[in-house]
């Protein structure tokens, strides 16, 4: 019975895409640890932190879907809750260096004493403690959603404007954490992580937890997200995005609700970067260039919009295009080829990968599906 | 403000004063003013242009009026303080001149966000929202009969059964006034009757506002008449009264 209820839950596509994420979780620490580097089954380590960017992307892509696929606000400064989540995690993990570094003071981090500081500024307290570094991973980016979404929902800004002031919110943190004063590590960032409560970052078999962890995370907030789409707060989520007024005039505060997704969403993303930096071993201000925010709404919109898994598979295809793009000849042409590909999505697959594959299921397999009500919509 | 306290006021459920709005210097509300009792139906008339949806906004927060009194419930709420959610939250519900539902989501799913009931975000994410019997949209459904029709997506009915679910809606939402803008436009002449019969039927027990050309289906509602022209009334009274006054066949035939 509540087997059944929890299938009807997910959805077909929902539980093809918590069984995948499920092998994956299962299956790479296996064919890593496991299977001998010799074998074809092998998946090698460097391979297992690539997976583990990409789930962290789908964490990103979800939290965003949420904001613009149900809700219908473009933001444009997503990356920028991502980039100040994985701040908070190199707060932490710069901390955890203690005396290891080149200066060796059992303090300070590095960039500190280079620039002759004596003591460590006040927001860098308590970073050494675990807990109320992933508090602030959740905190940062919500409170700052939370502030920016008071500022711009209450005065109902919308559409295009509000897009651009999101850009702008996401280039001005750019701009504030490439200033060494700042306290952030400058243009450098933060990077030389060594432990991760008490396991070295670099080893295997750190790398191999780390992703496991990202998995489950994944997993975690699909179904928080999925939970939300299909009660009636996602059904409000997606009347405003149809018919904002009209939402309004049945008595709705409009507002709120995007206020609530929006700092939501914005915790997801800020998770999602405090996953990827131990992965990826740095983080500096260019996590926070309006590109990066950008290609996220081409990941989402590659995907499909307003389907949760369409916009963590659109996150994992276009990296892994990104990923062979840019490892060869062709890196130059990286941006050209993402403009290329959203154009494309956008002129002949307007419900994304998701939806052609739900056009093929449908031709093919018979059984015809009408579209799901959120994606029916496709008011831009 | 000091809302006055004659029986005009204390008696209505509906009292506008002195209600003006200018656009960019064109003064598409010119001192209006008139009362609505309660339980009363009104139907108002006027060429286009003459200020009918302008003042539907005006009473639901949409637009602010740069001068007058708007005030609701015996003259003990002043609306002009409120805005559009609040305003629904008080009682009074809208049916727009061009029918918006949410046309992605389904028939019942639009009765279901109109319902009448609390509408803060917790509330939809886990409260009694959640739980609403079927049958409860049904009932809504069965009576604009489109109970058949509850799965399909709003978006693929056609323009007279979305006027139907925006009614619909009105009556799930269950406010004190319903302001009804152009609902017949678009539909046949049977369901034009049935949209009266449904109209005077919902009057029972609401006080409604209807603005509509079609002088047929006004004529079905059997109320009181007032005629809108230049953002002000130009007559108001039995519907033979206004449709016999000469300056309502000037501004009519005047087009
Ligand atoms: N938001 C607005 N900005 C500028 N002008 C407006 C606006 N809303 C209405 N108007 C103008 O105000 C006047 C009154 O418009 P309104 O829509 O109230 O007329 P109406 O009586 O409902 O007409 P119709 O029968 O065509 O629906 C029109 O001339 C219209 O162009
Ligand atoms: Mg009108």
């Amino acid at each position: 019975m509540i087997t059944l209820r929890f299938v009807r839950f997910l959805e077909g596509r929902g539980l093809v895409f918590l069984a995948l994420v499920a092998a994956l979780v299962l299956l790479v620490p296996v064919c890593n640890l496991l299977v001998p580097p010799g074998s074809p089954f092998h998946v090698p380590t460097g391979m297992v932190v690539l997976l583990g960017k990409y789930l962290c992307y789908a964490m990103l892509a979800i939290g965003l879907d949420l904001v613009w696929g149900y809700c219908g606000i473009l933001s444009l400064g997503h990356g920028a809750f991502f980039a100040l989540g994985g701040y908070a995690m190199g707060m932490y993990l710069m901390r955890q260096i203690g005396t290891r570094g080149v200066y060796g003071h059992p303090v300070l981090p590095d960039f500190m004493v280079f620039l002759n500081w004596k003591e460590l500024p006040w927001f860098w307290h308590g970073f050494d403690m675990f807990p109320y570094a992933l508090l602030m991973v959740l905190l940062v980016p919500g409170l700052l959603a939370f502030v920016f979404g008071w500022l711009a929902f209450r005065s109902r800004v919308t559409g295009v404007y509000l897009s651009i002031i999101s850009q702008a919110l996401t280039y001005a943190l750019l701009l504030a954490f490439f200033r060494n004063d700042m306290g952030f590590g400058g243009n450098n960032g933060l990077t030389d992580f060594k432990d991760i409560l008490g396991f070295p970052v670099q080893a295997q078999g750190t790398r191999v937890a780390l992703f496991v962890i990202t998995g489950l995370a994944l997993i975690g907030t699909f179904l928080l997200a999925r939970m939300i789409v299909t009660s009636t707060y996602g059904k409000v989520l997606v009347a405003i995005r149809d018919a904002e007024s009209r939402t309004r005039f049945i008595g709705y505060r409009v507002e709120y609700f995007k206020l609530v997704v929006f700092t939501l969403s914005a915790m997801i993303a800020g998770l999602a970067g405090a996953l990827y930096v131990p992965q990826i071993g740095i983080i500096n201000p260019s996590e926070f260039q309006p590109t990066n925010s950008i290609e996220a709404i081409v990941w989402v919109a590659v995907g499909g919009r307003g389907t949760l898994v369409g916009a963590a598979l659109g996150a994992v295809v276009v990296n892994a295009l990104k990923t062979v793009f840019t490892t060869g000849f062709l890196a130059p042409y990286w941006l050209f080829a993402l403009g290329g590909l959203f154009i494309l999505v956008t002129i002949a697959l307007p419900r994304g990968l998701v939806g052609l594959a739900g056009d093929i299921f449908a031709r093919f397999g018979g059984a015809g599906r009408g579209p799901t009500r959120a994606e029916a919509g496709q008011t831009p | 403000m000091n809302p006055p306290s004659s029986h005009a006021v204390t008696g209505a459920i509906l009292y506008l004063d002195g209600v003006s709005v200018s656009f960019d210097g064109f003064r598409a509300l010119n001192s209006l003013s008139f009362t609505l009792e309660p339980g009363e139906m009104r139907a108002v008339i006027g060429p286009n242009g003459a200020g009918k949806t302008t003042m539907m906004d005006v009473i639901t927060g949409k637009t602010r009026p740069d001068d007058g009194d708007v005030l609701f419930r015996q003259g003990t709420i002043d609306l002009t303080r409120h805005d559009e959610a609040a305003i629904a939250e008080l009682g009074i519900g809208r049916k727009f001149q061009k029918p918006t539902v949410f046309e992605s989501h389904s028939v019942a799913d639009n009765v279901l966000l109109a319902l009448k009931g609390p509408r803060d975000p917790l509330s939809a994410l886990f409260g009694a929202r959640n739980r609403i019997p079927a049958a409860r949209i049904d009932a809504v459904l069965e009576r604009v009969r489109l109970q058949e029709h509850r799965r399909r997506l709003a978006g693929e009915l056609s323009h007279g059964q979305k006027q139907w679910l925006e009614i619909a809606m009105l009556l799930a939402q269950d406010p004190s006034l319903l302001l009804v803008d152009e609902p017949v436009a678009g539909m046949t002449d049977a369901e034009t009757e049935a949209t009266a019969e449904l109209l005077k039927d919902i009057n029972r027990d609401h006080s409604v506002i209807v603005v509509e050309h079609d002088m047929g289906f006004v004529r079905a509602l059997g109320c009181r008449v007032m005629c809108l022209h230049e953002g002000a009334v130009l007559a108001e009274g039995s519907i033979d009264a206004v449709a016999s006054n000469p300056r309502v066949i000037e501004v009519y035939l005047g087009r």
